[in-house]
């Protein structure tokens, strides 16, 4: 793939750029997940690796966190982007040697970024860890260059309308790059104290909210129609899940702190805001849902249905949590417990994740032409997947519940502790089966490369009877 | 062919419309309430004693607790040697990055930053020389930062020698350490507004903030609450016992061991050896040994003493 880097434009095969990004994120994958097991090992088992600062929990939890985040599932929608976008254009991508620019200097940026994480130097700042300098190369070198080829492609479209992946694809690129502007402002000017405390959650929830979650969607809007062969059920809801993000998902940032002092109706605006996240999230599932109509058998039959249908409907237990976990009713309850970390894990690890997957499993095949090697294995990735995440999500929300009833009934911190070592296991072990899980997918993503069955002209992938 | 193709002009005007909106607000408009925020004496004191910046700046890129102001206890004038009542000073050496109230007083907010102007001459502050700080009231309780190298004549260099040693807490580059370390990835810095009251301590007020980057509240609360920890416990022998190796003061603790913060000796100068250390620990725990091994005595050098002297300012 590098050697595109000093290629013409004119002479890299379009879909370079898309195998570069999707190979690059399931490596990412692996070792997002495994760097997650890690660190669940050692809240499971406090003496694990011990004595040793650059293995220590503090020095990798936000090496983990970033690595899914940017490693994983922003390069898995570059992958999607570089393939979706011109597709739906029916087009080219606007350059393909930008693609893989972009794609090289990702790794090359969120190598190094993740390095000074793993060194200690930090901002600080949950979700925006990185020191200021690697947050600038993230805007200037990764999301931006990624939004101009988003964007140029849509413009030079060969359509007449442009549909709602593309939509979500031009606006999601966007609003993360004024995002991690914004929102690193406290780091580029030395902002402190409540304006420092406040734009941190309105970075991390804005990367979630406007970048990670409507992508993530985007990509189900592509997909199930596409492989299903039904049209979408409704462009008008998906009309109504863009507009309330934007309208809607913008804006409750403040819920995160519901328990500090901030301005007391900004805290209830948010919490306002933060309910209608049901608008676009029933708009959605729905959607997707209705468009599944008389081809439910693919959701067993086929592979990429299986994962974005699932990713689906784990949108639904996301967004009711998400809607009433941040209501001043419940928030003072579950705030800062493992139920938040259960509930983010559902986000990423579940909603997005699992939509993810199966379009990059659908885009490789169909860029390089070659049909999934080993249903078996695939089959074997979707199970270590879904056992491995619901055992983690399941445990996690257990011991939330317990921190949360510890912390009205006032027990003693340790108790909680004790109380929770079990559920702390069952962490490790569902982060162990995410984690080989995904070793299986690179190894079948690998054989699918090198030795898959060439996919005759005309035919889509999943035309195609799997093999193995 | 000649298409027509739509431009979507309306979408991307209401676009832009609602998010302008959004932003508007989401920033704007809170940081009209943020920004009048008056300092409390909590803010001073933690803005003096942590400094301007404890995660990553170019001060001290790599947090190992450069250029950082120490806090220490004065129980004689510094420059005429006299007697006084105890008091804490912040000495910010020359080269120190001066703290963001007084680079900034408009952070202070308004009343404090006219006291800190034109009763505490903060405006004469100097990096280059050094300065000391100090945390006054007027006769109306309210409450200012006072430059003591103006109005007293204090001098970095003096403060240190008055004070000694044992009276000099390097609580700034602690707070580097709790940064670097991950600490606050379990012990938020936030008291709940709703339970927390009578385990944890007072939830933190509107001003008490002001100046302090980064605020590290933390969010996944897998341990206790410790901003008010030395409230609560304040002794150095069971810190220090605590940080080497949490199980030995809390059999069941899920803390990581923090006994590389030693470094390589201990306080008489001897070469700690962890392997024995280790060996002997498993003994114990396997029952071979009736006491655990003892925790060497931090040199006053070492990491861990600026960790532990943090520690014992969160009060």
């Amino acid at each position: 793939m590098l050697k595109y880097l000093m290629a013409r434009n004119e002479d890299i095969p379009p879909g370079s750029a898309a195998v570069y990004w999707g190979y690059s994120s399931i490596v990412w994958f692996v070792i997002g997940t495994g760097l997650g097991a890690f660190n669940a090992a050692k809240l499971a088992f406090p003496d694990f690796v011990t004595g040793l600062e650059f293995l220590s929990f503090g020095h990798m939890r936000q090496v983990h966190v970033m690595a899914v985040i940017f490693g994983w599932i922003s390069m898995a929608f570059g992958m999607t982007m570089m393939y979706m976008t011109p597709m739906l254009g029916n087009t080219r991508l606007w350059s393909e040697k930008l693609g893989v620019w972009n794609a090289f200097l990702w790794n090359v940026g969120l190598s190094l970024g993740l390095t000074v994480l793993w060194w200690g130097m930090n901002s600080g700042r949950e979700y925006s860890d990185f020191p200021w300098f690697i947050d600038l190369y993230v805007l200037l070198f990764m999301t931006i260059p990624l939004g101009i080829n988003v964007w140029m492609t849509i413009i030079h479209r060969r359509t007449q309308g442009i549909y709602i992946t593309n939509w979500f694809f031009g606006a999601g690129t966007f609003m993360v790059s004024i995002v991690l502007l914004v929102g690193n402002l406290p780091e580029y000017f030395h902002l402190t104290g409540l304006t420092e405390a406040y734009l941190t959650w309105w970075n991390a929830h804005n990367i979630l909210g406007l970048w990670i979650t409507p992508v993530g969607a985007a990509i189900g809007y592509y997909t199930i129609p596409k492989i299903t062969g039904n049209p979408l059920y409704s462009h008008r809801l998906g009309h109504l899940h863009f507009w309330s993000i934007v309208v809607f998902y913008s804006t409750p940032a403040s819920h995160h702190l519901m328990s500090a002092p901030l301005p007391e109706w900004l805290k209830s605006f948010a919490s306002v805001e933060g309910v209608l996240i049901l608008v676009p999230a029933i708009a959605f599932v729905s959607n997707i849902l209705m468009t599944m109509q008389g081809k439910w058998n693919m959701f067993v039959e086929n592979l990429e249905v299986k994962f974005t249908v699932t990713g689906c409907l784990m949108a639904i237990p996301l967004n009711m949590q998400g809607g009433f976990q941040q209501t001043r009713a419940i928030n003072w309850y579950i705030h800062g417990t493992g139920w938040i970390v259960a509930h983010a894990h559902l986000a990423l690890l579940g909603f997005s994740t699992f939509v993810e997957v199966g379009a990059v499993y659908f885009g490789l095949q169909t860029i390089m032409r070659k049909k999934l090697w080993s249903l078996t294995l695939g089959n074997l990735h979707f199970w270590f997947l879904l056992v491995g995440f619901t055992t983690y999500w399941v445990s996690m929300t257990i011991a939330g519940l317990i921190q949360g009833a510890g912390k009205i009934y006032e027990v003693p911190y340790i108790d909680v502790v004790i109380a929770e070592h079990p559920y702390m296991i069952a962490r490790w072990l569902g982060g162990s089966l995410v984690f080989m899980g995904n070793c299986v997918w690179l190894f079948n993503m690998w054989m699918t490369a090198r030795a898959g069955t060439v996919i005759p002209a005309g035919r889509m992938a999943h035309e195609l009877a799997y093999e193995r | 062919m000649n298409m027509n193709f739509r431009e979507y002009k309306l979408g991307s005007r209401f676009f832009a419309l609602a998010l302008g909106l959004s932003m508007c607000i989401t920033l704007f408009m809170p940081s009209f309430d943020i920004g009048s925020v008056n300092a409390t004496n909590i803010a001073m004191d933690k803005q003096l004693w942590a400094g301007h910046e404890s995660g990553f700046s170019l001060d001290d890129p790599l947090l190992l607790g450069w250029h950082k102001p120490l806090k220490v206890l004065l129980k004689a004038d510094p420059v005429s040697g006299q007697p006084m009542d105890a008091t804490y000073a912040y000495v910010y050496e020359k080269g120190t990055p001066l703290p963001n109230g007084v680079l900034h007083p408009d952070n202070l907010g308004s009343v404090a930053k006219r006291l800190s102007i034109d009763k505490g001459h903060i405006l004469e502050s100097n990096k280059n020389t050094g300065t000391v700080f100090l945390v006054k009231m007027d006769d109306q309780k309210r409450y200012y930062i006072e430059n003591a190298s103006a109005t007293l004549g204090w001098t970095p260099e003096g403060v240190l020698k008055t004070a000694g040693d044992e009276n000099t807490q390097h609580a700034a580059a602690g707070k580097s350490l709790f940064v670097r370390e991950g600490c606050w990835w379990c012990h938020t810095l936030l008291p709940e507004q709703t339970q927390d009251w009578q385990v944890f301590g007072a939830p933190p007020m509107l001003g008490d903030f002001n100046g302090e980057s980064p605020t590290a509240f933390g969010s996944d609360r897998k341990a206790p609450d410790i901003l008010h920890v030395a409230s609560r416990n304040s002794s150095k022998e069971w810190m220090m016992l605590h940080f080497f190796n949490p199980r030995l003061v809390q059999p069941h603790s899920i803390m990581p061991r923090f006994d590389y913060l030693w470094g390589p000796v201990d306080a008489n100068g001897q070469k700690i050896d962890f392997a024995k250390w280790r060996t002997e620990y498993n003994e114990y725990r396997e029952g071979k040994r009736i006491t655990p091994p003892e925790v060497p005595t931090y040199a006053r050098n070492s990491e861990i003493r600026n960790l532990i002297d943090f520690v014992m300012n969160l009060k």
